[in-house]
């Protein structure tokens, strides 16, 4: 089957490398395999693959991870455009949420 | 006082089959096993039925037998997150901690942050976890991370974060391999399966944008000599609703199933291709079956079928497990002008087909 791949150099992901301590924290959370250590530091290896969930940056303790997280959902940009909020996923009529077709069941193993 | 703040899940919750009584209230128990009742209102939900409100009660839920030193495994009040996770835990003990997403999946909630830091230090509070176990390890889902500062949490309560596997499936050999994940297990794939268990909820979601179509469609056959017609706009309406639902299968169900193998990487593209091939296959056999269509007609299926399609399948961004906020803000750029000028002059050429 071939490669399920979205489109190159979108992406935020920004990656310091100087401030990096080796925890390794962004090479677990990744679900795309955008990290690897190399010696005792992480790199980028995969940048391209990166859709900006931001599980990287939140668990980094040392700021070393940057990109602007985001739900990759047309429905949920066109959602931000009618009520001005910030694109996420979540129910319609739910009180924080501004989100569009409402979270999808992913795939069963997922979650 | 020992208690008075502990919120436990309701013990009246159908899969629950008995309690564990502890000085800080009663702990439900609960099977690994899915009942009929759990599969029946699993499968009800994949096709967007009481999506909203399929929900068990946040808090701390015993599973099988455990004991101070059985692992604590993280999910979501979602009970379709709740029930994958019990179900592969048969023959197991273990502690579950259900955080409250509001009826929402891990990784969504994550996305949104309900699924967060905050909830979950809150949660390991108010279950009292720290005198239910004597290690100090909770195993979160690893599409949790978005949400989850595995470091604060370790800073803010006696917990360490570890991240297990992404699919819950692969529970028992990380259990079983001392908690350590393959990478392998810490990559999210998007299967055939996968998609095929997502197509009824996106049509489902679509179908009204469908059933609109068809309505104008219908109410713009009648146009042509003579202003109005009602008999030619019931002639011709069966076409204009068959191009809308048509256009809806192949934009929803026909290119997510067949997402690998269509061209381009944009969704509006695999979607374009979805819906030419499905034109040019029903007109194909509208053809073979005797119906003549008018060239401008013929022209406005096609054409239509092509841009709703795209417009369908990039609707399945938001579903698919791989696509970045930016990429689909820059697909959306290049796509929509497309989709809408299409859309458009099929409009034009089906209102023209009432003459030509």
């Amino acid at each position: 089957m071939p490669e399920l791949r979205y489109l190159e150099d979108v992406v935020t992901l920004e990656f310091d490398v100087e401030k990096c301590t080796g925890c390794q924290f962004c090479t677990w959370v990744c679900p795309h395999g955008v990290f690897a250590m190399d010696g005792n530091r992480a790199k980028v290896v995969d940048r391209g693959a990166c859709m900006e969930c931001g599980a990287c940056q939140i668990n980094c303790a040392f700021d070393a991870i940057h990109v602007q997280r985001g739900t990759g959902c047309a429905a949920a940009i066109i959602a931000s455009w009618f009520n001005g909020g910030k694109v996420s996923c979540g129910p319609t009529g739910d009180a924080d949420s501004e989100g569009a077709c409402g979270e999808t069941p992913k795939g069963s193993g997922c979650c | 006082m020992p208690g008075s703040k502990v919120a436990r899940p309701r013990l009246d919750q159908p899969f629950v089959i008995g309690a564990i009584d502890t000085p800080f209230g009663e702990v439900p128990v609960i099977p690994a096993a899915l009942t009929r009742a759990d599969r029946v209102g699993g499968y009800k939900v994949r096709w967007g039925i009481g999506r909203y409100t399929y929900t068990v009660d946040p808090g701390l839920y015993a599973l099988g037998a455990p004991d101070d030193r059985s692992p604590v495994l993280v999910s979501a009040n979602y009970k379709l997150s709740f029930d994958a996770l019990r179900r592969e835990l048969v023959g197991r003990d273990a502690w579950i901690l259900v955080l409250d997403t509001r009826g929402i999946n891990v990784w969504c909630a994550a996305g949104k942050g309900t699924f967060g830091t905050d909830e979950l230090v809150r949660r390991i509070e108010s279950a009292e976890l720290s005198f239910m176990v004597s290690h100090n390890i909770v195993v979160v889902p690893q599409l949790g991370a978005p949400g989850v500062n595995g470091p604060a949490v370790r800073r803010d309560t006696r917990f360490r974060v570890v991240y297990g596997p992404v699919r819950a499936t692969d529970l028992p050999a990380f259990l079983d391999a001392g908690m350590r994940a393959t990478p392998e297990m810490r990559r999210v794939r998007f299967t055939a399966r996968d998609r095929a268990v997502l197509v009824p909820v996106e049509a489902v979601n679509e179908l009204a944008i469908a059933a609109w179509v068809a309505l104008a469609g219908v109410l713009l056959s009648g146009i042509g000599p003579g202003w109005y017609s009602l008999a030619r706009a019931l002639e011709r309406a069966p076409i204009a609703v068959l191009t809308a639902f048509a256009a809806l299968l192949a934009g929803t169900a026909l290119a997510p199933l067949a997402l690998p193998w269509l061209p381009g990487r944009m969704f509006s593209t695999k979607g374009a291709v979805a819906g030419a091939l499905t034109a040019a296959a029903g007109l194909g056999i509208a053809s073979l079956a005797g119906l003549a269509l008018s060239p401008a007609a013929l022209a406005a299926v096609a054409l239509f079928m092509v841009a709703g399609a795209s417009f369908g399948t990039m609707n399945f961004t938001g579903t698919s497990t791989y696509t970045s906020l930016h990429g689909v803000e820059k697909e959306m750029r290049v796509a929509m002008p497309l989709q809408i000028a299409g859309a458009v002059l099929a409009t034009a050429l089906w209102i023209a087909g009432g003459w030509f």
